[in-house]
């Protein structure tokens, strides 16, 4: 049973505008990023004194390249979803705002693509 | 909106006692910051990987300098702190660990668990031994 006014579910999705998705992908991206951030952690640790061939090799190795594009999707949505609302809770000057936003967002989204392809070529043998 | 100008703010972090919890809740805050930072170095690394030894080499110089060592050593404490207090704030979604003196036991376990991890990491890292 909802205590919400018919209006009220049209409007719907609070103060947010998004409802609780927005707070909903910021967990499920970390859980996801638990498991996947301590695989890379070792691997890399593992490679500390590795030199260039190793650490190729080990990108080479198709489910590495599966789990490293995995890996930095994931961390970069959750590193977008985090910080959005910071900035979002900090700076208050509507334009300035957005323009942050947009240039966390292009960020991010250029990261992920030159490390999935990055990962990618690798593990093709460019 | 002016008319909202005045209205009072929370939290007053100005007439609030500190709490060992503030300081951890707005460091997850900073250190999330750090870690989307470390992030353009760690696709630096790997984008410089799959271009070749020579860039791949260059990395590794300017990481092995003074300044590179203090940054990778930061992102690990940032990293560890930012995991452990991560999964306190799932359990707290999940339901669980409200009551206060939960509260500060998970506290100082976050800070515990991600000392321990940290040096466990820095001595794997340096003294190159892993087990």
């Amino acid at each position: 049973m909802s205590f919400r006014t018919p209006l009220g579910t049209v409007r719907g999705l609070g103060s947010a505008k998004s409802g609780t998705g927005h707070w909903w992908s910021q967990r499920l991206s970390a859980l996801a990023l638990i498991p996947l951030t301590l695989w890379f952690g070792v691997s890399v640790l593992q490679m500390s004194h590795a030199d260039y061939t190793t650490v190729i090799v080990w990108m080479h190795t198709p489910w590495v390249a599966v789990l490293l594009s995995l890996f930095l999707v994931t961390l970069l949505y959750h590193a977008y979803l985090g910080v959005q609302v910071v900035i979002e809770d900090y700076v208050h000057t509507e334009w300035l705002k957005l323009a942050s936003l947009l240039l966390i967002k292009a960020a991010c989204i250029l990261l992920g693509a030159a490390g999935v392809f990055t990962a990618l070529r690798v593990a093709f043998g460019a | 909106m002016a008319t909202t100008d005045n209205r009072p703010l929370s939290p007053h972090l100005t007439l609030y006692r500190w709490q060992i919890t503030m300081t951890m809740s707005i460091l997850h805050r900073v250190t999330g910051v750090a870690l989307a930072v470390g992030s353009i170095l760690l696709v630096w690394w790997l984008v410089a990987a799959g271009i070749g030894p020579e860039a791949f080499e260059q990395v590794h110089w300017i990481l092995s300098s003074v300044v590179g060592q203090i940054l990778l050593i930061g992102w690990t404490l940032s990293l560890y702190y930012h995991l452990c207090n991560g999964v306190r704030h799932l359990c707290w979604d999940a339901g669980w660990g409200f009551e206060i003196k939960t509260f500060y036991i998970t506290g100082y376990a976050v800070w515990a668990v991600t000392l321990i991890l940290t040096a466990a990491t820095l001595w794997v890292a340096y003294a190159g031994g892993a087990p």
